[in-house]
């Protein structure tokens, strides 16, 4: 049962993972109905942007938090003025196949100048909190950064995983209230539904469809600096994740944000499950929930018709 | 009219005979490096493998005694029937003569057999299944750097016998993994310790936490990763957050290159046990060597055993198919003939390949060293012992090649 338990703790932490990047490719399907798949390669840019940071800077995690989304965020508003833009009023294949053609070119060039097995990138371990010094007392009370672990007695919980799913949780939380609960995402939505209305108010609609491409790209980097602890920082690590998040947000429903939250954290909790109980078909769980979830509701769990 | 037709046969005859010597003076050759390119193991291959090759056939000194020696690459993206696709076409429209690297155990064994009903030649150095020399040998393959048995039998006796009597696998699910692990649950076993369960995970899997509890609750002594490139980079990443080590459980990486340490940094990989064949600095040969290559390489990789493995398994076919005075392109023949030529170059030292395929030379249990003791990049390595060729493999006695005669 303790197993069980922690199997579900498990879950939940890389269901934050899969929240964090398909709310953003929610936010960019539901705003600018582009099916982004370059979402994985953005994602392994915000990893790289992280390790870039700390070697050839000196700047650790934290700036890295702050930095990379921007960093990788602004290289998509340049994608979107330059490429996506052209693709406005156009079916969603020329955007997915746009995306997936862009994606291959990033993943190809990180390839070829980093190899396929990855970057070391460490935990922080700073800001230390006690006495860390080398010559302070066995019993000394130190905490270094959000390295080390807890144990909850069912299970030895990492304190940088327990980190990973609050930081999630808030980000997600806030993009949410931004765009459902705010003015500036009352403007976003009325400009998706109807663009020359909106226009006619005096709002730039095109500058408002970069900025949100420019965040969802940057959800997608954030997701990226947050994973580079944990797994390997690799040319392929946004290709390996990409289509399982694609699930989730067909799950939830295209475009819906609150959809793709809360279908990323109980996929997440499902998988981790299926790792414990039928290891072999872990990867594939997802996908025969979708066949499920489609089968019953064309449109995902929360998802509108169109 | 008699001596017509004897002019005739003589005639013919003597063609043949010239024919036959136009044959055997034919002093062309393909190599194709098939392997994988773009995926999870192509640090370890990949470009790699195909610059060993190159260094190979510029060593040989062949093109100044006129050869003509060509070498072509592919990307088999680990997919057993994309690699059989393409060496098909290989050996039917390119007259691709010897087939290196060729890694990944599910590929490894596809193209086997095709190689083997073409009377082609594999030269495998990337794949680790043992059953290449086992069930499944053939006069066309030779398997040169190491496989699972050997691995198995290097590191987990050297386990067992330091206290690790109980072990749980984390075992990639597929033909690799699942030779590893069995060759090492024999092994285990039979130094007198026990397997007390395991999971089989996907390839190519990102998270391993989930399956790390698992072992972790196992309260196993030894926790053996029959996995091998990001897969087991990434294990062993997050068994050091899930504090696997620190709780007194201990890894053992089964099959690990110095690129994967490479990507992991001695910070996370030190400490670990493994087995390999190659090692850059082992002695002045492979310092030599492995200086050229990583000029060579774009990254200034050291070359992994896999790509050592390239250049070492070119050079011996280079010698017999000089010493048999052309390239007759008849795989099995020329195979025969490399199985009777000892080995010797300055990666490897000397060594045989035995009837069965296997090429046998020492193998080296290694421990990663403390980011303290490493004196520049890629000095990573202490070398913890040597257990010679003849015990290192799988003995002939227990061979289930029908290529070996009992």
């Amino acid at each position: 049962m303790q197993a069980l338990y922690a199997q579900l703790l498990v879950g939940l932490i890389n269901g934050s993972f899969y929240a964090l990047l398909s709310l953003g490719l929610a936010v960019i399907f539901g705003m600018l109905n582009i099916i982004n798949f370059a979402h994985g390669a953005l994602y392994m840019m915000g990893a790289f942007c992280a390790y870039f940071l700390l070697h050839l800077t000196g700047m650790g995690y934290w700036w890295a938090l702050i930095i990379a989304p921007i960093a990788v965020g602004v290289f998509g508003m340049i994608l979107e003025r330059t490429m996506l833009q052209w693709l406005t009023g156009l079916d969603h294949l020329y955007g997915l196949l746009l995306t997936f053609g862009i994606a291959l070119i990033v993943q190809g060039v990180f390839q070829n100048y980093f190899g396929s097995s990855g970057l070391p990138y460490a935990i922080p371990d700073y800001p230390q909190i006690g006495d860390c010094s080398p010559s302070a007392p066995q019993d000394a009370f130190c905490r270094r950064g959000l390295q080390g672990g807890i144990n909850l007695g069912f299970m030895f919980l990492p304190v940088y995983r327990g980190w990973v799913v609050i930081f999630s949780l808030v980000v997600c939380l806030a993009t949410w209230f931004l765009i459902e609960k705010t003015r500036l995402g009352a403007y976003l939505r009325a400009a998706t539904e109807n663009p020359t209305l909106v226009r006619a108010f005096g709002i730039n609609v095109p500058r408002m469809i970069t900025l949100t491409y420019g965040l969802g790209v940057g959800l997608a980097a954030l997701a990226g600096v947050l994973s580079a602890p944990i797994n390997q920082v690799r040319p392929l690590m946004g290709a390996d994740l990409i289509i399982v998040v694609f699930a989730v947000v067909v799950i939830g429903g295209m475009g819906s944000i609150m959809g793709s939250i809360i279908t990323g954290f109980a996929l997440g909790v499902i998988e981790g499950l299926t790792k414990y109980f039928y290891p072999e078909a872990s990867n594939t769980v997802v996908f025969v929930l979708m066949v499920l979830v489609l089968l019953v509701k064309p449109t995902g769990l929360t998802g509108r018709a169109a | 009219m008699k001596h017509k037709i004897s002019a005739l046969f003589l005639g013919t005859a003597l063609a043949f005979a010239a024919g036959g010597v136009a044959l055997a003076q034919d002093k062309t050759v393909k190599i194709g490096v098939l392997t994988d390119n773009s995926g999870l193991y192509s640090d370890l291959g990949g470009a790699g493998s195909t610059l060993a090759a190159q260094m190979a056939v510029e060593d040989s000194g062949l093109a100044a005694k006129g050869w003509k020696i060509d070498i072509i690459s592919a990307d088999h993206q680990n997919k057993p029937d994309i690699a059989t696709t393409i060496a098909r076409q290989w050996i039917d429209v390119e007259k691709v003569d010897i087939f290196m690297d060729v890694l990944n155990s599910g590929v490894a064994l596809a193209v086997n057999n095709l190689v083997k009903e073409k009377n082609s030649i594999m030269i495998n150095t990337g794949a680790a299944t043992s059953d290449l020399t086992n069930a499944q040998c053939s006069p066309n393959t030779i398997h040169w750097v190491y496989d699972t048995y050997m691995l198995a039998n290097s590191t987990g006796q050297a386990l067992v016998k330091a206290g690790g009597d109980t072990w749980y696998f984390l075992t990639a699910d597929y033909a690799f993994g699942h030779a590893l692990e069995r060759d090492t649950t024999a092994v285990v076993v039979k130094a007198g310790g026990k397997v007390i369960g395991g999971v089989k995970h996907p390839l190519n899997s990102s998270d391993f936490s989930s399956f790390l509890l698992q072992a972790q609750a196992s309260k196993a002594k030894i926790i053996g990763m029959a996995n091998a490139g990001g897969d087991t980079t990434n294990t062993i990443k997050q068994a050091s957050e899930f504090g696997i080590v620190a709780g007194g459980q201990k890894l053992a990486g089964l099959l690990l290159f110095i690129t994967d340490v490479h990507s992991l940094g001695l910070k996370v990989a030190q400490g670990l046990n493994f087995t390999e064949t190659f090692y850059w600095d082992l002695n002045d040969g492979t310092r030599a060597f492995s200086k050229r290559f990583s000029e060579r390489m774009k990254n200034k990789a050291m070359p992994s055993m896999v790509q050592a493995g390239v250049y070492s398994g070119l050079i011996h076919y280079f010698k017999t198919i000089d010493a048999m005075g052309g390239n007759p392109h008849d795989g099995a023949k020329v195979v025969a003939k490399m199985k009777e030529t000892p080995t010797d170059d300055a990666l490897f030292g000397k060594g045989t390949i035995r009837a069965d395929g296997r090429k046998i030379h020492p193998a080296y249990l290694f421990e990663v060293k403390k980011p303290a003791e490493s004196k520049g990049p890629w000095d990573y390595y202490k070398l913890i012992g040597t257990t010679p060729g003849e015990q290192a493999f799988r003995p002939l006695s227990e061979s289930a090649c029908p290529l070996v005669k009992k």
